[in-house]
């Protein structure tokens, strides 16, 4: 509980050297707002509909890229981590690939798909892709070599070997894939639609910086924060910690 | 009439690409059905290599091992190995981890759990169905990996220092238990060890492995009446001789692992 009251007095100091910043005027306004209209703009936001529409149309791109990043990583990563061919070969390629910053797919996306929506799904695929990839590559290549040769010496080979004790083995690896994937997934649609501009909460930004009204950009960079949070906490953090400790994976357990 | 187990000649020699280590040296015996034979050896003198070549993990360089006198090639749930980590699955409970070779076999499932109730019943282990490993003593874990080899009903138990890394009283117990099964299930055991005590408390005979390359080097009957504890007399008394013999291997162990250092 004390950790929970020591977290709030932090904010409350946060926002209170934020307000006296801003009292001793050492930025302009329109560079440096009050915390006060950085929450009016948020209240604003939600009461116009434009915040809950952006956050919709973002959500709704992650979701679409992510669970495709899924479906394409994971089972990519288990077939790539067990067949040393392929991991020589697409493996080096996926590792190359990995040093380009997804932003960087924006320009070809343009140009094969359009100013679509397919162009800025392609780039939040590529950010989410390889890193879930990767990760399950590493999950298969990492499986303890007690556990194979206990099922083997048990009667199990191939696809039950698989099945049975690899893909288990390799969860608490993949399911870090997945969260990685998920942060840089929402970095690259935050990056694609501040770029390419189509409705999103990254358009919301680019507009807050046309119109000036810097109020509004931070509010919109607290709702991003929040979302990202949110999940991170709803979504990642429980399913980690249960693995984590279920396969014995905590110093202290 | 063929032995149960039969090891002929086997010899395994590891290459890397610096040097080469002859792990086995030519090694040769016989277990019959229902026996409890130890392998009592100094560190690094080839028993583990053994046993998974037995167990059809790994492959000798020569010679072969034979069930019953079929020549074995693979790994087979006729020789189920018991390893030093109890090498439970986490992500499985203790039900699906006794289940886990059983599932292999068309088996219904109600005849499935039949059979896990009944080995967990005898390492006495029942009501411990639902927990994960990760709550579990080591000790616990070493029964439960004994309840899932032995579901399977294997010709031959091999187990690898299975309770090396538990503590005194642990082991004393599982001593005590495994002789109980062993009598109670009549399944055939090689078991490997360091410790001479041990090997006398649970073999009906002790085959002593020289230092590397590991050959037999002695071989002992024990005839001290069971159920056998660390602490007997007569245990004592016999581990006396195998200790003196066993202490000049660890010696020349030690002296060809000196001998290894000083000539890289």
């Amino acid at each position: 509980m004390s950790g929970w009251r020591a977290r709030v007095l932090f904010f409350i100091a946060l926002l209170a050297t934020w307000q006296a910043l801003y009292s001793l005027h050492l930025w302009p306004q329109y560079l440096f707002p009050s915390s006060w209209s950085v929450a009016t703009s948020l209240g604003l936001g939600f009461a116009d509909g434009s915040f809950p529409l952006a956050i919709l149309v973002s959500l709704r791109r992650i979701l679409i890229g992510y669970l495709i990043s899924l479906a394409v990583g994971v089972p990519l990563g288990l077939l790539i981590g067990r067949v040393k061919l392929l991991q020589e070969t697409v493996g080096t390629v996926i590792l190359g690939l990995q040093a380009l910053p997804s932003i960087c797919w924006l320009p070809l996306a343009i140009l094969w798909f359009g100013l679509s929506e397919r162009a800025i799904l392609f780039v939040v695929i590529m950010g989410a892709v390889l890193s879930i990839c990767l990760s399950s590559v590493d999950g298969v290549r990492n499986t303890p070599p007690l556990y194979l040769r206990a099922a083997r010496t048990m009667g199990a080979e191939g696809w039950a070997l698989y099945w049975r004790v690899i893909l288990p083995a390799a969860l608490p690896a993949i399911l870090t894939g997945m969260k990685l994937g998920w942060s840089f997934a929402w970095r690259s649609l935050m990056a694609g639609e501040l770029l390419y501009v189509s409705l999103g909460l990254g358009q919301l930004l680019t507009l807050g910086r046309e119109l000036n009204d810097m109020s509004r950009v931070m509010a919109v960079m607290l709702v991003i924060v929040i979302l990202g949070l949110t999940v991170d906490r709803l979504l990642f953090a429980p399913a980690e910690r249960l693995v984590r400790e279920r396969w014995g994976l905590n110093p202290a357990s | 009439m063929t032995p149960k187990l039969e090891v002929i000649d086997l010899r395994k020699v590891f290459t890397t690409r610096r040097r080469t280590t002859e792990a086995l040296g030519t090694v040769s015996f016989r277990v019959e059905a229902g026996e409890f034979v130890c392998v009592l050896g100094p560190s690094g003198c080839g028993k583990s290599t053994l046993l998974n070549i037995i167990a059809g993990l790994e492959r000798p360089t020569h010679g072969e091992v034979r069930m019953d006198g079929v020549p074995v090639l693979a790994p087979g749930r006729d020789r189920v190995l018991i390893f030093q980590e109890a090498a439970l699955f986490p992500w499985l409970n203790v039900r699906s981890n006794v289940a886990f070779g059983l599932r292999q076999q068309p088996l219904s499932s109600r005849e499935r759990k039949r059979l896990v109730e009944q080995y967990l019943q005898l390492v006495g282990l029942r009501g411990f169905e639902r927990v994960y490993i990760h709550e579990i003593s080591g000790g616990m874990k070493q029964r439960v990996a004994l309840a899932r080899a032995l579901a399977l009903k294997p010709q031959v138990l091999l187990m690898d220092e299975p309770f090396a890394a538990l503590d005194a009283q642990s082991r004393d117990t599982l001593h005590t238990e495994l002789q109980g099964i062993w009598a109670q299930t009549g399944t055939t055991v090689l078991f490997v060890t360091h410790n001479v005590r041990e090997a006398l408390v649970l073999g009906t005979r002790v085959l002593l492995m020289s230092a590397r390359p590991g050959r037999i080097k002695h071989e002992y009957p024990v005839r001290i009446p069971r159920p056998r504890q660390i602490e007997d007399y007569a245990l004592v008394d016999a581990a006396q001789e195998v200790l003196a013999d066993l202490r000049e291997e660890v010696l020349r162990a030690e002296e060809e692992a000196g001998h290894e250092w000083l000539a890289r």
